[in-house]
């Protein structure tokens, strides 16, 4: 059975006009994220925004540039998570220094799983990525003096936050959505700085037509290998903001349950726009606090809507808003 | 530790085996004939298990649980087909998969509204209870019946695949659907139909797995998992890749757990990692389609 290809040909702007829309999209992003714990009915709700919209972009990066549906990104997540506690609740590292760090063995393991799953084409891709994520979500539970196992990680709080001999009060919830937001924004502008790069074009290459992609020259696996890697780095920096905000890992971060949120965030959301993932995050999460009000099944719902998603919006919400406005193809 | 023990360890392995090759074969006939993932097998699989369990409640026999609910998830399963994945043929092929995976969502919840959260126990039926003696050692009675069982349904599909006319179909119809159409075949009733095997084949495995482990809305996920190592190390689409994988996974578990514990539920994971590294395309998977 063949497939067309779900894309249509993406249109090039000229480098200054992409150039320009990409520098704007990442302040754009950050002053709608700024005004985020004001527009929201709680703090709480707008750190979480914070964190998965970073975990989704991150995915984003692997599902709606280069078009590879992995079903394993909480791997990463959970790993940044659970390298961040680790590192400072087990060898008392300061947490400027565990964060680059936890990021950092995040990408190693990104490396390690991407190696086995980059070999893979299609549905392949999919399910290989759901066991070997799976296995990582196994071995935190079998390494319990490590990891806490079923418990999840706990004994560590960083209630201050000090750099360069300014300090914040790290339990203030609003000082914690701003130091977090820094982290985003940090994100954010790498995101951009990859996709504005060659190697930005390569990705998008790839999803379109990986053979002809071939044909030009790149060298397919080694891109699958490195999006895969900065992928799972971007996410894993969604795990650190976790750990450093909830002061405690839950084992189900892990759990193939997380990667499919994530999944769900990103369709919701609008897979292929730079700001589609917090949109995404933030729709999810708020059905999520408005449905179970009045029911604790709102899975059902989520389930339900997501199916609607697929079936009839497949571009997301924020997609089909680019789509309507006519700017799609600047992919803001 | 002596040789008895080792054979009987082998033995339940196959038994294990045996439940994770019917799952795993209705993963892989969808895929086969259809080139559709149903991430929604895991859910279907619970589903099966908790059908099986209520119906051999309602009936006060085991028989016709493990009768009706294959039948009955397995027209459930062709309602699936025709009302939400017939839309996404020809669509890209990441769509039915995020669409099963968000019916999954929905049955899971489905299952927690109307049997609670909590696991149930699945009661052997009575007359599989005990042991049998097997010269070298007693193997319980159910285990052993689960390895015919299987074997029965692999012998009939095997035969129906092979020896009869609508086989015939079906065995081409996965390899060219145009061409079956062309020659006036409706591949649309073979693939509603096959859907609807594959469902059943996943409800199946969740009765006869129902005595082997708890019952309960989490148990698919575990399943999905498992089911999707054995299609990639047997090869997406392979009938006998599943059930050389199924059988090669349940004894590596079963052996594992004998030695070390621990590593039980990480050694099928390693399996899979070492058999793509050495073959991506699985063990008798065709190269080219998926890797």
């Amino acid at each position: 059975m063949t497939h067309p290809s779900s894309g249509e040909a993406v249109a090039k702007p000229s480098p200054g006009g992409l150039g320009r829309v990409l520098d704007q999209r990442v302040l754009l992003s950050i002053a709608v994220l700024a005004l985020l714990p004001w527009l929201l009915p709680s703090k709480a709700l707008a750190v979480n925004v914070l964190i998965y919209g970073v975990v989704v972009m991150g995915y984003n990066l692997l599902f709606g540039y280069t078009g590879l549906l992995s079903f394993g990104q909480a791997a990463f997540f959970g790993a940044g998570a659970y390298f961040t506690g680790i590192a400072i609740g087990r060898y008392g590292v300061p947490w400027f220094a565990a964060v680059p760090a936890a990021v950092l063995l995040s990408t190693c393991l990104a490396a390690a799983i991407g190696l086995v799953s980059t070999r893979t084409r299609g549905i392949y891709f999919s399910m290989v990525t759901l066991a070997l994520a799976q296995l990582v979500y196994y071995v935190a539970l079998q390494a319990a003096s490590f990891t806490g196992g079923e418990n999840g990680l706990r004994g560590f709080t960083v209630d201050r936050i000090s750099l360069l001999g300014f300090q914040v009060n790290f339990l203030d919830p609003v000082n914690k959505y701003y130091v977090l937001m820094a982290f985003a924004a940090l994100a954010m502008w790498f995101q951009s700085r990859i996709l504005n790069s060659p190697f930005g074009a390569v990705i998008e290459a790839i999803r379109e037509n990986e053979q002809r992609a071939r044909a030009c020259g790149y060298d397919v696996e080694r891109s699958k290998l490195v999006v895969f890697m900065l992928s799972g780095a971007i996410s894993s920096l969604g795990g650190c903001m976790l750990a450093l905000h909830l002061s405690i890992v839950p084992l189900d971060i892990l759990h193939y349950q997380t990667s499919g949120m994530i999944v769900m965030m990103v369709l919701l959301g609008g897979a292929r726009s730079f700001f589609g993932p917090f949109v995404g995050a933030a729709s999810f999460l708020i059905l999520e606090d408005v449905i179970s009000l009045w029911t604790p099944h709102w899975q059902i719902f989520v389930g339900a809507i997501f199916v609607l998603f697929v079936l009839f919006l497949p571009r997301g919400i924020w997609g089909t808003l680019l789509d309507a406005m006519g700017s799609g193809k600047a992919r803001r | 530790m002596d040789l008895s023990l080792i054979i009987m360890q082998l033995l339940s392995g196959v038994a294990l085996g045996a439940v994770l090759v019917i799952t795993a074969l209705g993963l892989t006939i969808v895929f086969g004939m259809l080139g559709v993932v149903n991430f929604a097998h895991g859910a279907l699989f619970m589903v099966g298990a908790y059908a099986g369990l209520y119906l051999a409640s309602l009936t006060g026999s085991f028989w016709w649980g493990l009768l009706l609910a294959p039948v009955l998830i397995g027209a459930f399963g062709m309602l699936i087909e025709l009302v939400l994945i017939r839309r996404l043929y020809g669509r890209s092929i990441d769509d039915p998969l995020l669409l099963t995976f968000g019916l999954s969502y929905i049955l899971v919840e489905g299952v927690r509204i109307v049997f609670g959260s909590d696991g149930i126990p699945f009661p052997t039926p009575p007359q599989l209870i005990g042991v049998v003696d097997l010269g070298i050692g007693f193997f319980p009675r159910y285990r052993l019946f689960v390895i015919v069982l299987v074997a029965v349904v692999l012998l009939a599909l095997w035969l129906t695949l092979e020896k009869t006319r609508v086989g015939l179909i079906v065995r081409a119809g996965a390899r060219d659907p145009t061409i079956m159409q062309v020659l006036g075949v409706d591949i649309g009733r073979v693939w509603l139909a096959i859907f609807g095997l594959g469902v059943g084949l996943a409800a199946l495995g969740g009765v006869l797995a129902g005595p082997m482990r708890s019952v309960n809305p989490e148990m698919g996920s575990l399943v999905l998992a498992e089911a999707f190592v054995v299609t990639v190390i047997g090869g997406l689409g392979s009938i006998v890749g599943a059930v050389v994988a199924g059988l090669m996974v349940g004894i590596s578990i079963s052996m594992v757990a004998l030695f070390a514990p621990e590593m039980a539920t990480i050694v099928m994971f390693a399996l899979m990692a070492v058999v793509l590294l050495i073959r991506p395309q699985g063990l008798f998977g065709v190269r080219g389609r998926t890797a």
